[in-house]
Formats: structure tokens, C-alpha cells, sequence
């Protein structure tokens, strides 16, 4: 048989700037996003973003109001498709999935505007988390079959473990509309980590908390990561929890990363200081 | 200790009124004590029972607006009809040939579901509400001009008497703008309310089981629920023709109850006074929609029977919108909830924190 004449392939070297923890390099990083990019319209709200999350990783993505954060994830998620640019989740193109199959996948989020389900009870949100866990079918609900009790037990109490993660337990039974704020985003991180996830989204998890709820926050941050030895991406605007728990930071302004490193890299950074901390300092 | 849960709770208690209301209603039958008109309200009353359930199925717990849902009805009054009258020789037993029908029409519902949900519910958006709209006319148009028959050969179906070509000994079934004609009446009391029972385990074991939660995820936050892996068409398929099949199956009961039923009675006043029952009734409350679709039922009928014949719409219209606006009354929904808080034991602690 003869082959076709081709033109060699001409290799170029790629730049690469991904960092992850130490402790994780043996293993492939959880999440890769190469060349990351959307538009909507004219606007370019995410570009060229790079970026590695290590397997038990706590990582975080900081950066101005608008810079695009929520837009990252909301791309990771599915929420919006790529423009442009390759998203791997454990070295899986998530190409051609779409949001709830990104979920199925291993990737769980929390929302910046909390979306619980607020007409039903704690525990039924944490049991929708829990959904694809649970194996019985419509008919064996309907029926009310054994399959549909054992179900239904094992979601209970699986529930009841992940509410006691943040001492929610003795509020099972609450409406979750009713929870105060701090609750609610508290009882949307146990709903994601029901899912099983193998990477963590938290959107501003501490928006709208006190320094102590904030300071308890940072404790189940870090408990959550080392008792599933899973990887945590967060947004957040507070420094203290930012500098305080993640490991890996990642700066978004425009839409561009600018910044990459240890939390000490980063607040080092002129460029970030420039664009970010400096301006806090001024207001 | 086994905690019963609130759900299954209400659900016993839905079950238990329904069971009373009959038992009550039934001695007083035998009593002689229910007037005639009365007694031709029941089987109609129990099938706009099942009606509102199901719609509150797909209003109150899937939150999609549907505004043909006579048009389901219609499809399982004129199906199960035609199975009531093309099984005689086959099912001799008036009893088992109405269950048959209830499942005919049931099913056949369920295909309208199928063939309306399918595309329509992937779309984002209201777009349910119009096709609904549409379609429950367009049901009402064809059957108008439908003609239905059987003989030995099987089910003849046409668009004109002639066009059966029915066989000697043959009988047309539905006769395009007359309706269904010479229909058995094999309707009774107890198959309602066997109906409405059924209609109450299937909504009601759907809504507290994984499927139903899902459903109702869907109508608290879309965006939230396909974030923890949940089939947004599947499920909203899943409540849609759930309450298509029990529409249907109302349907057929309601067509068996009258020796003949024109088309014309299913249509769009028909969709939005079940509506009616569900909104009044609370949307996404099962015990309201039993309470309102039986109560609004027999109101105007009631109203025809005093003096006051000539103004009974009027008052029916009146006590629609006192209904409205009291269940709409925040100051009369605390009365409310306060009433029943004191025959409830814990004080929940939980919903202490609500007020932030
Ligand atoms: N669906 C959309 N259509 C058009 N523009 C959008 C859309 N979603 C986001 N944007 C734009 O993309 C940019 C980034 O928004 P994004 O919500 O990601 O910011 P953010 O970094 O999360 O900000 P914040 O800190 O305020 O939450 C903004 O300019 C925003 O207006
Ligand atoms: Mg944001």
C-alpha cells in the first residue's frame, strides 16, 4: 500500500504555565482548560484562559466585578458552550457534553445568586443531589416496590451524613426558601457535594456571611477537601479566605488571566495589585 | 422510631376524605335522600376531581401552563367510548369492559402527551401553554368531523358516514358534529371514585418519590437542577403524560356516563374551568384541587335547582373572586396557619431562622 506524501508536521513548543500542587503531580490534574475562550456578541468575556487544577487541590479564581469568573464556570458547567479552547475533566474533552452530563462527569457547582430548590425541604435538596445515586425507577416509586424504600432509606441517610458536614441536620425538615442567607449557601455546597463530584465549584461562598460564619466556612473548605479528597475550585472576593485556604491562585481581569501562583506569588504580584488589591486599598 | 413524613401524612389524609365523602354520599343514596339532579352530579363531579388533580400535576408540580387540557379528555371520552362498544361481544362484563375503556382512554391520552410533550417540552419558555391552547381546538375540530364504526371486520374509521363502509350488522360509533351516539352507560359512582383513589396514588407516589422530586426541582430552579445531573425533558415528559393518561381516562368515564357526547363539550371553557379548580385550590395542592373541582363543580348546578336559577352565574362569578381573594389574603392566611399550628405538635425550630 502507498502512503499518501504528506508534509512533515512542523513542532512548535507549547508554552506551558499550568501549576499544581507538588502532592498531586504524579497524577494527571483533575481539570485542564487550554486556550479557554467565549464571546457573546462583539464582547470577549473569557480568553486564551489556561489553567491545571492538581486532584486535591483547593484552587481559587479571583479577580474585579466583570472580570469573567462566573463566566468560567459557567463555561466549565456548560452553562455556555467554548468559543474557543478545550476544557479536559480528568483528561476527558468535555466537548460534546452538555450540563448535566459535565455533572454525571464529576464536576458539582454552587451559584453566585443562590438556586436552591426553595419550595422543597433541606433534605429534598440534598436528595436531588443525590439523585443519580439513588437506583430505583419511576415504577418502583409508583408501586411503592422494595427498591423504592431501600432507595429512599439510603438517601436519608446519606443525606442526614452530608447535612451534619455543616450542622445542618436538625434542619432536614425546614423549607429551604426559609433558611437565612448563610444557611442557604451553606445547604447549596452540600447539594453539589452530593452529586459525588470530583471537582468542586463554589461561586463566592462567602458572599453575604459574617467574619465567623466566613472563618467556619474556611474550616469545612478545607474538612470537605481532605475527607473526599476532592478538587475545589472557588470565586471569592473575601482575601482573607482566598489567601487563607487556597493553594493555587488564578487572577482574572478582562477576561485575561494575569496571574498565576501561591497565595504569596499573588499578593506580591504588581499586576494584580495593580488591578485588584491596589484598588481596594484606594476605596 | 419510624417518623411518618409530612407528605405521606397529607396523603393519607387526601385518601381518607375521599373515602368518607363517599361513604357519606353513598348512604345517603341508599337513603334515598340525594334529589335526582344531585345523583347526576356525582359521576361528573368525581371525573373533574381526577381533571384538576392531574392538571395541578402539570401546572401546580411541573409549573408549565396548559391550557388544552379538555382536549386530553376529549381523546379518552371518544376512545373509550369506542372500546366500550367495539369490546360488547368481547368483554361481556359491564364492569370489567368500563375498566377496559378507563384504560383505553387513559392510554390514549398518554399518546396525545407523548406526541404534544416531545417537542414542545424541550423548548424553553412558555411555549406549552400555546400548543396546548392549539391543540385542545384542533382535537375538538377533528373529532367534529370524525366518523367512528365497527362491525366484525374491526374499527372503521372516516371522514363521512358513507366513507365507513361498515359491514351488515355493523354500528357507527361516532357520528362526526352528533357526537357519540347510543353509548352504553356503564359510568357508576364507585368507578369514580375508584378513579379519583387511583388518581390520588399515582400523583401522589410520583410527587414523593425520586421521580416527582425531580419534577418539582425542575419548577423551583431549572438552571439549579441540570447542575446536579438532573433530565430536564425526561421528567417534565414524565409529569406531562402522567396527566395527560389521567385526563384521559376521566374522559372515558365522563363519555360513559351520558348516552351521547358531542365534542364541543371539551373545549377551551372546559380546560380553563379545571384550571380554575387548581388555581383556587392551591396551585401544586392536591387535597385543594379535590376540594375546589368538587365544591365549584356543584355550585351552579346547586344554584339551578333554587329560585335564584336566573342569577346563578352571576353568583357563581362572585364567590370566584371572595374565594380569590380570601385564599390570596396574607392576614387570612395566617388565621389560617395559626388555626391549624396549634393542632400541629413541634413548633419546627427550624423555620425560626426564615425571618432573616
Ligand atoms: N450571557 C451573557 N451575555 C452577555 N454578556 C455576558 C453574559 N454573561 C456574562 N456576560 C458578561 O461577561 C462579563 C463577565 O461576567 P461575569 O459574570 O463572569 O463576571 P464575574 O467575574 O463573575 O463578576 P462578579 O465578581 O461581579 O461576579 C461581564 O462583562 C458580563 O456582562
Ligand atoms: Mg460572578
Amino acid at each position: 500500500m502507498v502512503m499518501p506524501k504528506r508534509e512533515p508536521t512542523k513542532l512548535v513548543p507549547v508554552p506551558s504555565t499550568n501549576i499544581i500542587p507538588e502532592r498531586d503531580v504524579d497524577k494527571s490534574p483533575i481539570l485542564e482548560c487550554r486556550h479557554l475562550g467565549i464571546d457573546f456578541g462583539g464582547l470577549t468575556a473569557v480568553n486564551e484562559f489556561n489553567m491545571a487544577i492538581g486532584r486535591t487541590e483547593i484552587a481559587g479564581l479571583i479577580g474585579p466585578n466583570g472580570a469573567g469568573k462566573t463566566t468560567v464556570f459557567n463555561l466549565l458547567t456548560k452553562v455556555y458552550q467554548p468559543t474557543r479552547g478545550t476544557i479536559l475533566l480528568d483528561g476527558v474533552d468535555t466537548h460534546s457534553m452538555n450540563t448535566v452530563q459535565v455533572n454525571k462527569a464529576g464536576i458539582a457547582r454552587t451559584f453566585q445568586n443562590i438556586r436552591l430548590f426553595n419550595n422543597l425541604t433541606v433534605e429534598d435538596n440534598v436528595k436531588l443531589g443525590l439523585h443519580n445515586h439513588i437506583s430505583y425507577g419511576m415504577w418502583q416509586g409508583l408501586f411503592r416496590l422494595p427498591g423504592y424504600w431501600k432507595g429512599e432509606r439510603v438517601a436519608h441517610e446519606r443525606a442526614m451524613e452530608l447535612l451534619s458536614i455543616f450542622d445542618m441536620a436538625h434542619l432536614a425538615s425546614a423549607k429551604a426558601g426559609s433558611l437565612p442567607y448563610g444557611a442557604q449557601r451553606r445547604l447549596e455546597i452540600v447539594r453539589a457535594l452530593a452529586t459525588n463530584p470530583s471537582l468542586l465549584l463554589l461561586d463566592e461562598p462567602a458572599a453575604g456571611m459574617n467574619p465567623s460564619e466566613t472563618a467556619e466556612l474556611m474550616e469545612n473548605i478545607v474538612k470537605i477537601r481532605d475527607t473526599f479528597q476532592i478538587a475545589i475550585l472557588l470565586i471569592e472576593h473575601d482575601m482573607s479566605l482566598v489567601m487563607g485556604i487556597c493553594e493555587g491562585i488564578c487572577v482574572l481581569n478582562f477576561g485575561q488571566i494575569i496571574a498565576k501562583g501561591t497565595p504569596d506569588e499573588i499578593q506580591a504580584d504588581p499586576a494584580v495589585i495593580e488591578a485588584y488589591l491596589g484598588k481596594q486599598k484606594e476605596g | 422510631m419510624k417518623k411518618i413524613n409530612k407528605n405521606s401524612l397529607n396523603g393519607f389524609i387526601n385518601y381518607g376524605i375521599v373515602i368518607a365523602a363517599f361513604v357519606v354520599l353513598q348512604l345517603l343514596l341508599n337513603r334515598g335522600a340525594l334529589s335526582n339532579s344531585l345523583q347526576s352530579l356525582l359521576v361528573p363531579t368525581c371525573c373533574y376531581i381526577v381533571m384538576a388533580v392531574s392538571l395541578n400535576l402539570t401546572v401546580g408540580i411541573l409549573g408549565e401552563l396548559s391550557l388544552g387540557h379538555a382536549g386530553f379528555m376529549s381523546l379518552g371520552a371518544f376512545s373509550g367510548i369506542t372500546a366500550a362498544i367495539a369490546l360488547q361481544g368481547l368483554i361481556p362484563s359491564p364492569a370489567l369492559r368500563l375498566a377496559a375503556a378507563l384504560l383505553v382512554g387513559g392510554l390514549v391520552g398518554a399518546i396525545g402527551g407523548v406526541i404534544i410533550g416531545v417537542p414542545v417540552l424541550r423548548l424553553r419558555g412558555d411555549y406549552l401553554a400555546i400548543v396546548t391552547l392549539a391543540f385542545g381546538e384542533i382535537i375538538k375540530n377533528v373529532i367534529m368531523v370524525l366518523y367512528i364504526g365497527v362491525d366484525e371486520k374491526g374499527l372503521h374509521v372516516a371522514m363521512s358516514e358513507a366513507g365507513l363502509h361498515l359491514a351488515e350488522g355493523g354500528v357507527t360509533i361516532v357520528k362526526g358534529p352528533m357526537g357519540a351516539v347510543n353509548v352504553p352507560k356503564l359510568a357508576s359512582f364507585t368507578a369514580g371514585f375508584l378513579l379519583i383513589l387511583v388518581t390520588l396514588l399515582v400523583v401522589q407516589n410520583l410527587v414523593s418519590s425520586r421521580s416527582g422530586r425531580a419534577i418539582m426541582a425542575l419548577r423551583d430552579n431549572r438552571i439549579a437542577a441540570e447542575s446536579v445531573g438532573i433530565n430536564v425533558t425526561k421528567y417534565k415528559l414524565m409529569a406531562f403524560v402522567t396527566s395527560a393518561a389521567l385526563a384521559g381516562a376521566a374522559g372515558a368515564l365522563f363519555g360513559l356516563n351520558y348516552s351521547s357526547t358531542v365534542s364541543s363539550k371539551f373545549d377551551f371553557n372546559t380546560s380553563i374551568l379545571v384550571l380554575v379548580f387548581v388555581v383556587l385550590g392551591g396551585l401544586g395542592s392536591i387535597r385543594g384541587s379535590v376540594i375546589a373541582a368538587a365544591l365549584l363543580y356543584v355550585l351552579p348546578e346547586l344554584l339551578r335547582q333554587f329560585k335564584l336559577a336566573e342569577y346563578r352565574m352571576l353568583i357563581y362569578a362572585i364567590i370566584l373572586i371572595l374565594v380569590m381573594l380570601c385564599t390570596n389574603n396574607p392576614m387570612l392566611k395566617q388565621l389560617m396557619d395559626n388555626t391549624i399550628g396549634k393542632f400541629k405538635k413541634q413548633p419546627a425550630a427550624a423555620e425560626k431562622g426564615g425571618a432573616q
